[in-house]
């Protein structure tokens, strides 16, 4: 699930963790394969409605394990199709219902249109910036939190300012440009919780994001 | 039916459009227009959405009666290099041809570019009119128009914040398949674009262009960096193939006329891309002139074509050479940066994000930037953001300089070969700067 350049969030975090000093490795879950033993960090993203049809029935397969990894306070990235799927389902247009794994209390249903465009939202973890392209309209129950605030863009319906949702460090969200890479805060903050996990600590270097900076200040004051 | 009328309105404008006018009136109306847009700068499509509401079967009437008919050329990548190539193959095989003007492949881009070619009783004085189309408003023209011909490059992510989907891009190409009457060419190794011809009636003549085997590995698809997202992941379906492209050494190229070899040609449009786009305008040509295609005749014009703007193109500037090379979405831009890899340049990025670029620059993420040693300059409106790209793949950035027009005097400063990799917009711009300055030899 990757038509969406949702490799950057891939990239974001395999080079800052090198950047900060670690070694990561990055191991590639295709449908049927054995779930790795030792996570620190879990990264999904977006792809074509016809691509969650076929991820769908290892995802389930794999749900009990990702629930348990949520408990555990791993990091874990959802980008668009899998954000959706980590809900409790996904309804296409044409009323087909592709079960997901609910780790958020959210559900998505296809629209009559496509919400594209660049998007401004405010979180714990400051402004996100990023671009949205998509035609599942998510509601929130009561009780679960979105990622963020809708400053600028529709979100995850276009009514009620929310975009994304959080569960523990689990963060779903319909944000590609690619989201890590033009968040880099962020992305840290995913790191951390992953050494956390994996060592019980983390140490930052300093790194350099003052190009990530000038890219976010453009992005946001591009049009809609 | 689709498709407009074909030999009615007699070959002429005599009868009446909308609002009482004259159709000679309506054309006289719509370049009074284009004078007056260009004196602004031109480049819009006003006098084409002013003859389309004065006159809306204007295309119908002017295409309908050609002999030849309409011939388009739709894709991702490659539609502008191929249509040019496919007109100036069948010129150098006899035939009188009108074609659109690169960049205006939307349907009014289409209309405005044909008002120049009308002689004084409204008629195209030509045998045949090779359009290349946009894959979403291919639909709106097939409505209006039925093809005799067309020719489908292939389907690959672009401009998702257009089309949504890849899928939904080849649905688009499929409907312009099934509205052409007489014969469809489809690209064998693009899985998608194969499919296609289930879906086409018996009576339609399909032929394919492909690549040879041992080529396969230097064009990779969006299979390849998608795991096999795209087409299921699938494999094309073996056919025979009427044009192969079964050898290429840098600019030099082999084809293969079904089982019949060609002498190696030397191509002027550089890039592999173009060698691909070459057989698929060779197998659209030899299908549109069956009997009377002369294959000395075809590759002697193949290689004496001169590439258009943009795609490949080298321009003197004051002694040395500068490309320009167009990038719209990953995998062009893959296939650019390969087929450039061995060519050491002072090199430019500039991207921009207007509709025409796409709004959304995710798709530089799914570009590998590693074999670049550095980039010289980056620009366009989302400088930072390419700039950001080549930080996390470590390659050295001189500067980041947002405005076109210094980004490129700096460029130009530097001694030896330069070369500029742009979106669309860019690539316009930067044509606006040079032309008054240096010879631009193919302006289209």
């Amino acid at each position: 699930m990757n038509v969406y350049g949702d490799w950057g969030n891939v990239l974001a975090i395999l080079r800052r963790a090198q950047w900060h000093g670690y070694e990561p490795s990055v191991t590639a879950h295709h449908p049927g394969a054995t779930f790795p033993q030792s996570v620190d960090i879990v990264i999904g993203g977006g792809g074509q409605d016809s691509g969650q049809g076929k991820i769908q029935d290892d995802l389930l397969a794999i749900g009990d394990k990702l629930h348990a990894l949520a408990d555990q306070q791993v990091p874990m990235l959802m980008v668009c199709g899998l954000y959706q799927l980590f809900g409790h389902f996904f309804e296409t247009s044409e009323g087909e219902r592709l079960e997901g794994i609910g780790i958020f209390d959210a559900e998505t249903r296809g629209g009559p249109r496509r919400l594209i465009g660049n998007v401004v939202t405010s979180t714990a973890f400051g402004e996100i910036v990023g671009y949205e392209n998509h035609s599942g309209l998510t509601s929130l129950a009561a009780g679960q939190p979105a990622f963020g605030r809708v400053v600028k863009g529709a979100g995850n319906n276009g009514q009620d300012k929310t975009e994304g949702a959080v569960h523990e460090r689990v963060f779903g969200t319909y944000l590609h440009g690619s989201l890590l890479p033009k968040n880099p805060r962020f992305a840290d903050v995913l790191l951390e919780a992953a050494a956390l996990h994996r060592y019980g600590s983390f140490t930052a270097a300093e790194v350099d994001d003052r190009v990530a900076d000038r890219a976010r200040a453009v992005a946001k004051r591009r049009p809609r | 039916m689709t498709g407009g009328a074909s030999g009615s309105a007699s070959g002429g404008l005599h009868g009446r459009a909308s609002w009482g006018l004259s159709q000679a009136a309506v054309v006289r109306i719509g370049r009074l227009v284009k004078r007056l847009t260009r004196l602004r700068g031109g480049g819009t499509a006003l006098p084409g959405l002013v003859v389309e509401r004065l006159d809306p079967h204007f295309l119908a009437r002017v295409l309908g009666p050609l002999a030849g008919g309409v011939i388009v050329v739709s894709g991702t990548n490659g539609k502008t290099t191929t249509t040019k190539m496919v007109v100036e193959l069948l010129r150098a095989s006899g035939l009188a041809v009108v074609t659109n003007r690169s960049g205006s492949n939307f349907t009014r881009g289409i209309v405005a570019g044909l008002l120049d070619e009308l002689d004084p009783e409204g008629r195209l004085l030509v045998d045949v009119a090779v359009l290349e189309l946009d894959e979403a408003h291919a639909v709106k023209f097939v409505e209006q128009m039925t093809p005799a011909y067309s020719l489908l490059l292939n389907v690959s992510r672009d401009q998702l914040d257009r089309f949504g989907e890849i899928d939904y891009t080849a649905r688009l190409l499929e409907n312009v398949a099934r509205a052409t009457s007489t014969g469809v060419v489809l690209n064998r190794d693009d899985v998608l674009v194969g499919r296609i011809a289930h879906h086409l009636p018996p009576a339609v003549e399909v032929r394919y262009f492909g690549l040879g085997a041992g080529l396969r590995a230097d064009f990779p698809g969006d299979d390849h960096l998608y795991g096999r997202g795209s087409g299921d992941g699938a494999s094309p379906e073996p056919r025979t193939v009427d044009v192969l492209l079964a050898g290429l050494d840098e600019s030099t190229a082999t084809f293969a006329f079904g089982d019949v070899l060609q002498a190696p040609v030397e191509l002027q449009t550089y890039g592999r891309y173009n060698a691909l786009n070459a057989a698929a305008a060779l197998s659209l040509v030899r299908m549109v002139l069956g009997e009377r295609a002369d294959d000395g005749v075809l590759m002697r014009a193949l290689g004496a074509l001169r590439p258009a703007f943009g795609r490949g193109e080298s321009i003197d500037v004051g002694g040395s050479e500068l490309e320009i090379v167009l990038v719209k979405n990953p995998v062009g831009f893959r296939l650019a940066l390969a087929s450039y890899a061995r060519r050491e340049a002072a090199t430019m990025i500039a991207i921009n994000d207007s509709y025409a670029d796409g709004r959304d620059v995710s798709w530089l993420w799914d570009v590998d930037f590693t074999e670049l040693s550095q980039v010289e300059l980056v620009s366009g409106s989302r400088a930072f953001d390419m700039a950001l790209r080549l930080q996390y793949d470590d390659v050295a950035v001189g500067r980041v300089e947002p405005a076109l027009k210094s980004a490129l005097e700096e460029l130009l400063r530097s001694p030896g070969p330069k070369r500029i990799f742009c979106t669309y917009t860019a690539m316009m711009k930067l044509r606006h700067l040079l032309e008054p300055r240096f010879d631009l030899v193919s302006i289209d």
